[in-house]
C-alpha cells in the first residue's frame, strides 16, 4: 500500500485542481473572512485586529502543544482541562496582598516565576503521564487522555475547593502578572511577543533538532522509526511532555490575560485547538504538519469566531457554523492522504 | 569463504513446519539468488537472518564468527540489511532524513540534540553520487518520487549502513523494464564493493541476468544450490516444483452445466493492477485461478464481487447482464466470496461460533416483528455444524479458539447459508493442515455436485491441479491463457504464470 501510496503521486503533475485540492479548507475560510470584512469593514480597524491577534496568543502557545500530539495521530483531550488547573494554580499564589478573599491568606510577595513555573512543571509531569500510558501500555491517545481529563478537572476542583477558597472564583490578580496578560510594549501586546517566542522555539526544535524529526518519523511511520533504531517511548514521552508544558504555559498566560480563574476555565479549548491544527494542515493520519500552518489555523479560526460576533450572527449558528468547517477541514485532510482502492 | 552461512535452520508455525534444516551460504561479493514457489519458505529465512524471527534450531554464521540475530537491531550493526517489498519509507520527509534516520549528524557532538543538516546533505549528496543516483536529490521529498527512485533510497540507506549483504525481497515486483535495469546497474556496483546480495524474485530471465548462484527451496525444504551458469528457466522451475503429490484429492465425475458467471474484459482503474480478464464459469464446474503472487487474482476477484473498482468491464450471470458495484449486489445474484486473509477479513475473532455462521444471512432470521428468531439461527448452526462436520465444543464458543481448519469450515458455512450459487474461494486452504484440506475439497466436490459454480483461487500447484476442471492462469494482472486441468502440467502453468513477468 504505501509503495503504492509513493508511486500514485508521480503520475499526477500538480495541476492548479490539485493544488485548489490540498488547500481547498484553507480557501474556503480565506473567503469567509472576505465575506466578513465586507459586511462589516471595521473588522479591520487595527485596534480590532491587535485584539484578535491578543485572543489568539494563548490559542496559538496551546494549539502548537495539541500539534505534537496529532502528528503522531493522537490528541490530547484533557488539554482544556490543563489550562484550567495551570490558570487556578498560578492566580492562587499571585493575588495582590490587599484583596480580600485571598487564596492563600497569609502568603506574601513570592517572585512572579515561582507559581508560574509551579504551574508549568505540573502540566507537563501530567503530559509525560500520558505519553508513558500511550508508549507503555499501548493505550490509544485519545482514552489516555480522556482519562487524564478526568483526573486533572478532579484534581483540580479538589485544589480550587480548599478553605478558605471554597470554590470562589480567585480574582484580584498582582498587576505584573497580569501585565504578560493584557500589557504592552509600545504598541505590541507582551502576550503576542510570548506567541511569537514560543512560534520561534517549537518551529526550532521541530525541524532542526533531533527530537523533532523523531517526532515526524514515528508519526509518519512508526515501524519505519522502530526499524531505525529511534526509541520511540522515549520520543512519546517527549511531546505528550512538551504538549503539557505548552498547554500549561498557555494557561497561565489565559490567567493573566483575563485577570481570575476557576476551575472550570479553559472547558472546551482542546477543540477549538485541535480545530485549529487541522484548518492548518496538520493531518490526523500523523506526520504532517507545521508551525506556520497552526498560527495560520488559529488566526483564521479566532478571526471567523470573532468576526460572526462582529456582524451579529446568532451564536447558536456559530457554533453550527464552526461544525461544519471542522468536517469539512478532516474531509477534506483524509482525501489527501487516503487512496481509494 | 561465505560471508554468510545458515546451516540446518528450523523453524515451526503452529500446525505448519516453515523450515526444515535449511541451508544458505553466500560468498562475498556475489548475488546470490533464492527462489522458490510461494509458501516455500524464502521470506521465513529471510526473516531470521534479518531477526525479525527466531529460529527453533540452526546457526548462522557471519564471515565465519557464529552469530545470534535477536532483533533487527543487531542485523544492521552487522552489516544486514533489507530492502522489503513494501518499503520502510517515511512519505513526507526528505531523502536525506529518510537515510540517516535515527542517526542523523550533529552539531557539536554525539550528544547535542541539533542536527547538522549541511553534513547530512553532503552526506547523503556523496552517497547518491557514488551510487550513480545523481536524479534524486537530498531534499526531495519521499512521496514525491516514483516507487523505482523510493527504492533506491531504500538501497542507499542500506549501503549507508556499510551493509555487508543486503536482503532484496522481490525488488522489481513493482518497477518498469528500464528501471529494473538501473536497479541491476545498482547491484553491479554493490558487488564490485564486495556487497553480497541475496535476491528473492519469481522472474527467471532476471534471476539467469544478475545472479552467481541460485539456492532453490521447497515446501521449506533446502533443494540446492548451483551456479546460474548451470541452470536455465527449465532447469530452474523443474527443481521448483518437482515435488512429489503427496496431498491426495476426492476423485469425482464434473457435470459441466451451462454457463453460469461470465466476466468479459475486466480492467482495474488502477495502471498497475488487472487488465482486461475474461473467463467463464459452468454451472458444476470447479475453476482455478492461478498465478504468481502479486498475478493481482484476489484483486480482480474482489472486483467481481464488487469490493473493488473496475473502470471497464462487464459482467453476465446466467447470460443477463449485471451491475454488481458492492457486496449486497453480489449476494442478492447469489455470489459468496471466501476472503484469503482469514483472521483480518473472515472471522469476527471475540464472537461465537453461531454469530460468525449467521452473520451474512441476518436479514433472513428475522420474524414479523423485524427482530431475530433465536431458535431458528440456533437450529441452523447446529446443522451447519453438523453437516461440516466443524469440531467445536459448542455454538457458543468463540470462533478464535477452533483451528484454522475449523474456523475455515465455519466460513464456509455462513456463505452456504445465504445458498449461493457461485462460490469465490480465495486460498481456501492456507494454513490448514492436511486433514482439513481434505474435508474441505470434499466440500467443494459436493458444491459442485448440487450444480454450483465454484472458484478457487490457490498458489498451490497439485491443489490446483487435483481440484479443478479448468485452471485461468494470470500473470502482471493480465490472463495468461486457460489450460484443461486434466492436459496440463506444473510446468505449463508456471510457464503461462511468467508470460508477461519481466
Amino acid at each position: 500500500m504505501r509503495t503504492q501510496a509513493i508511486g500514485g503521486f508521480l503520475f499526477g503533475k500538480k495541476s492548479l485542481k490539485e493544488f485548489v485540492m490540498d488547500k481547498a479548507i484553507f480557501l474556503v475560510l480565506l473567503m469567509l473572512v472576505i465575506v466578513i470584512a465586507i459586511i462589516n469593514p471595521r473588522i479591520l480597524r487595527v485596534q480590532v485586529l491587535r485584539d484578535i491577534l491578543m485572543m489568539s496568543s494563548t490559542k496559538i502557545i496551546m494549539a502548537l502543544g495539541m500539534m505534537f500530539v496529532i502528528l503522531t495521530g493522537g490528541v490530547d483531550l484533557g488539554g482544556g482541562r490543563m489550562v484550567g488547573m495551570a490558570a487556578v494554580i498560578s492566580a492562587s499564589m499571585l493575588q495582590t496582598s490587599d484583596y480580600v478573599r485571598r487564596f492563600y491568606p497569609e502568603l506574601g510577595q513570592i517572585p512572579l516565576l515561582i507559581p508560574i513555573l509551579l504551574a508549568v512543571i505540573v502540566g507537563t509531569l501530567f503530559g509525560m503521564m500520558n505519553g508513558m500510558i500511550v508508549a507503555k501500555f499501548k493505550v490509544p491517545a485519545f482514552i489516555a487522555t480522556l482519562s487524564s481529563m478526568l483526573i486533572i478537572y478532579g484534581v483540580n476542583s479538589i485544589y480550587f475547593n480548599m478553605p478558605p477558597n471554597n470554590s470562589q472564583p480567585i480574582g484580584g490578580l498582582r498587576p505584573d502578572f497580569t501585565y504578560l496578560g493584557s500589557g504592552s510594549i509600545g504598541f505590541i501586546p507582551v502576550i503576542v511577543i510570548f506567541a511569537a517566542i514560543v512560534s520561534i522555539i517549537v518551529w526550532f526544535i521541530l525541524n532542526k533538532t533531533v527530537f523533532g524529526k523523531n517526532v515526524y518519523a514515528v508519526g509518519g511511520n512508526p515501524e519505519a522509526a522502530a526499524v531505525s533504531g529511534i526509541n520511540i517511548t522515549k520520543t512519546l514521552v517527549g511531546l505528550f511532555g512538551l504538549c503539557g508544558f505548552l498547554i500549561s504555559l498557555s494557561g497561565v498566560l489565559e490567567a493573566a490575560r483575563t485577570g481570575g480563574a476557576t476551575n472550570n476555565y479553559g472547558s472546551g479549548y482542546e477543540l477549538d485547538a485541535i480545530a485549529s491544527c487541522v484548518v492548518g494542515g496538520v493531518s490526523t493520519t500523523g506526520g504532517v504538519g507545521t508551525v506556520s500552518g497552526v498560527i495560520a489555523g488559529v488566526i483564521i479560526f479566532s478571526f471567523i469566531n470573532y468576526g460572526l460576533t462582529f456582524v451579529g450572527v446568532n451564536p447558536y449558528w456559530q457554533n453550527i457554523i464552526k461544525g461544519i468547517i471542522i468536517v469539512s477541514a478532516v474531509s477534506f485532510d483524509i482525501r489527501k492522504y487516503v487512496q481509494k482502492k | 569463504m561465505y560471508v554468510l552461512e545458515m546451516n540446518h535452520v528450523s523453524k515451526s508455525f503452529p500446525g505448519v513446519k516453515a523450515l526444515d534444516d535449511v541451508t544458505l551460504k553466500v560468498k562475498p561479493g556475489t548475488v546470490h539468488a533464492l527462489m522458490g514457489e510461494n509458501g516455500a519458505g524464502k521470506s521465513t529465512l529471510m526473516k531470521c537472518l534479518f531477526g525479525l524471527y527466531s529460529m527453533d534450531e540452526g546457526e548462522i554464521r557471519f564471515n565465519g564468527e557464529p552469530v545470534v540475530i535477536n532483533n533487527v537491531k543487531e542485523a544492521l550493526s552487522l552489516g544486514i540489511s533489507m530492502i522489503h517489498q513494501e518499503l520502510h519509507l517515511i512519505p513526507y520527509r526528505s531523502v536525506m532524513e529518510n537515510i540517516w534516520l535515527g542517526r542523523f549528524p550533529r552539531i557539536g557532538g554525539a550528544k547535542s540534540p541539533v542536527v547538522d543538516h549541511q553534513a547530512m546533505f553532503d552526506r547523503t549528496d556523496q552517497l547518491l553520487k557514488e551510487l550513480n543516483l545523481s536524479n534524486i536529490k537530498p531534499t526531495d521529498l519521499l512521496r514525491t518520487l516514483s516507487v523505482s527512485k523510493a527504492q533506491s533510497v531504500e538501497i542507499a540507506k542500506a549501503v549507508s549502513y556499510d551493509s555487508k549483504i543486503i536482503i532484496m525481497d522481490e525488488p522489481s515486483s513493482s518497477l518498469t523494464e528500464n528501471e529494473v535495469e538501473h536497479l541491476f546497474s545498482i547491484i553491479r556496483s554493490l558487488r564490485q564493493r564486495g556487497v553480497a546480495i541475496i535476491y528473492i524474485s519469481h522472474k527467471m530471465e532476471e534471476i539467469l541476468k544478475i545472479s552467481d548462484e541460485v539456492t532453490i527451496m521447497r515446501d521449506g525444504h533446502y533443494v540446492g544450490t548451483w551456479e546460474a551458469s548451470e541452470l536455465t528457466t527449465a532447469t530452474i522451475i523443474k527443481r521448483m516444483v518437482g515435488r512429489d503429490l503427496t496431498h491426495r484429492f476426492p476423485s469425482r465425475e464434473s457435470k459441466i452445466g451451462g454457463e453460469l458467471l461470465r466476466v468479459e474484459n475486466y480492467t482495474s482503474p488502477n495502471a498497475r493492477s488487472f487488465k482486461n480478464v475474461s473467463f467463464t464459469l459452468h454451472k458444476g464446474e470447479i475453476l482455478g485461478l492461478g498465478g504468481l503472487v502479486g498475478a493481482q487474482r484476489t484483486e480482480v476477484m474482489e472486483a467481481v464481487f464488487g469490493l473493488r473498482l473496475h473502470s471497464e468491464g462487464s459482467l453476465y450471470i446466467r447470460g443477463k447482464e449485471v451491475t454488481i458495484n458492492n457486496s449486497y449486489d453480489a449476494k442478492k445474484y447469489g455470489m459468496a466470496l471466501l476472503t484469503e486473509e482469514r483472521r483480518a477479513t473472515g472471522i469476527f475473532p471475540v464472537l461465537s461460533v453461531q454469530d460468525n455462521l449467521v452473520i451474512a444471512n441476518i436479514k433472513e432470521y428475522r420474524d414479523k416483528s423485524g427482530l431475530l428468531n433465536s431458535a431458528k439461527m440456533a437450529a441452523d448452526t447446529q446443522k451447519s455444524i453438523k453437516d461440516l462436520d466443524i469440531k467445536t465444543p459448542s455454538a457458543r464458543t468463540l470462533i478464535k479458539s477452533l483451528s484454522g481448519g475449523n474456523q475455515q469450515k465455519v466460513l464456509f458455512a455462513r456463505w452456504l447459508l445465504t445458498s449461493p450459487d457461485i462460490l469465490i474461494l480465495d486460498e481456501p486452504t492456507r494454513g490448514i493442515d492436511v486433514g482439513a484440506k481434505y474435508e474441505i475439497y470434499v466440500i467443494m466436490q459436493e458444491l459442485a455436485a448440487q450444480g454450483k459454480g465454484v472458484i478457487m483461487i490457490s498458489s498451490e500447484m497439485p491443489e490446483l491441479l487435483g481440484m479443478t476442471d479448468r485452471v485461468v492462469v494470470m500473470s502482471e494482472g493480465r490472463v495468461a491463457g486457460t489450460v484443461n486441468s486434466k492436459e496440463t502440467d506444473q510446468e505449463q502453468i508456471m510457464e503461462l504464470a511468467t508470460k508477461y513477468v519481466g
